[in-house]
């Protein structure tokens, strides 16, 4: 980097540190919700912008008639204190999008993968995501029904996870429990750090 | 389709080039270097930018960044997408105007005091 002067923008303001966490899941599986439900902010959306692989890539001409596709990928915030501040990523659910997966997980402290038992295997791709790139995660039981089809025990045989992998019921639309999730994921990394230590 | 066209490095094996939102970038889609999602940036004060020379969207990224914001909420906020972002803050790093804070390799595996504090922060809110 070139010398720093006097005027540098940003000199003496406060950057903090920023952690991140990723929400994963199937589609539909209460993502968005769950960002809405613990961030401080209103949930914003960052996008990238994908023009469709259209039949007429070719022809220079197409630019204006090739229909982009959005990929959305959802964001909250939590100020833990003036130094620390927790990012909120919600992931894309399309599988065709996992070039973005790989730019949210660099980097990311841990994983919630939400689990919705009516189609448990809609959260394989993610358990298998995290697991190769060993990122921790827990799975968060969306209990959409209100009653609880499942036993964590249950989701946790059917997922096939580690044991040391936590799996915690949970309404995504509720702030305390979505509050617990996030607890339950920083304490899982602790325990992982002690353990490697 | 050419894998290797220049300036096309923006791709997905499914979806092609990216083109139209890009037309604010004058085509420009190759990701500037840095900017991670979550590295702050912070602009210069207003009062020392030559507004008049500059895109409006610059602009609004110099507005925003007023106060150290991180690239993925900036992104939301002027309302662009994240490619087009990067390019423009490359731009306004080239010019002096903005200064960006990638993320400390720390936080990716934060040591346990600040896991402990995170726990508490979680807890408290
Ligand atoms: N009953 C119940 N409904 C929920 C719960 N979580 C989310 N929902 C509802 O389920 C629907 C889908 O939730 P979203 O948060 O949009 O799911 P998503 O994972 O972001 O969906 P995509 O981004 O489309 O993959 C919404 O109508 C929510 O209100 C829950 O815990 N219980
Ligand atoms: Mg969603």
């Amino acid at each position: 980097m070139d010398s720093v002067r006097s005027e540098r923008p940003g000199a003496g303001q406060r950057i903090p540190m920023a952690l991140k966490i990723l929400i994963a899941g199937g589609f539909g599986v209460g993502k968005t919700t769950l960002v809405g439900a613990v961030s401080e902010i209103r949930p914003l959306q960052t996008e990238e912008v994908l023009s469709s692989a259209g039949e007429d890539t070719d022809d220079v001409s197409g630019v204006e008639a090739k229909t982009t596709t959005t990929v959305a990928m959802d964001f909250g915030r939590i100020t833990i204190n003036e130094d620390l501040q927790v990012y909120l990523f919600g992931t894309p659910g399309q599988d065709r999008f996992w070039f973005l997966w790989d730019e949210l997980a660099f980097g990311a402290l841990g994983a919630v993968v939400l689990a919705d038992t009516r189609r448990l295997a809609d959260c394989f791709p993610s358990v298998d995501y995290f697991e190769t790139r060993r990122t921790p995660f827990v799975v968060g039981v969306n209990c959409f029904d209100g009653k609880q089809l499942h036993s964590p025990a249950s989701v946790r045989n059917a997922l096939d996870l580690d044991p040391d992998v936590p799996v915690v019921l949970c309404d995504a639309r509720d702030r305390q429990s979505g509050k617990d999730l996030l607890i339950a994921l920083v304490e899982h990394v602790a325990k992982r750090r002690v353990v490697a230590a | 389709m050419a894998a290797d066209t220049p300036g096309h490095d923006w791709l997905d094996m499914d979806a092609g080039p990216v083109v139209r939102p890009y037309t604010v970038t004058g085509g420009r889609v190759r990701p500037a270097t840095g900017f991670d999602l979550v590295a702050f940036v912070v602009a210069a004060p207003l009062d020392r930018v030559d507004a008049a020379q500059l895109q409006p969207e610059h602009r609004a990224i110099i507005e925003v960044a007023q106060r150290p914001v991180a690239v993925a909420e900036l992104s939301a906020r002027v309302d662009l997408a994240l490619g087009v972002v990067r390019v423009l803050l490359g731009d306004l790093l080239g010019a002096g105007l903005v200064v960006s804070y990638e993320p400390q390799p720390a936080a990716a595996l934060p040591n346990y005091d600040i896991l402990q504090a995170v726990v508490n922060g979680l807890r408290a809110l």
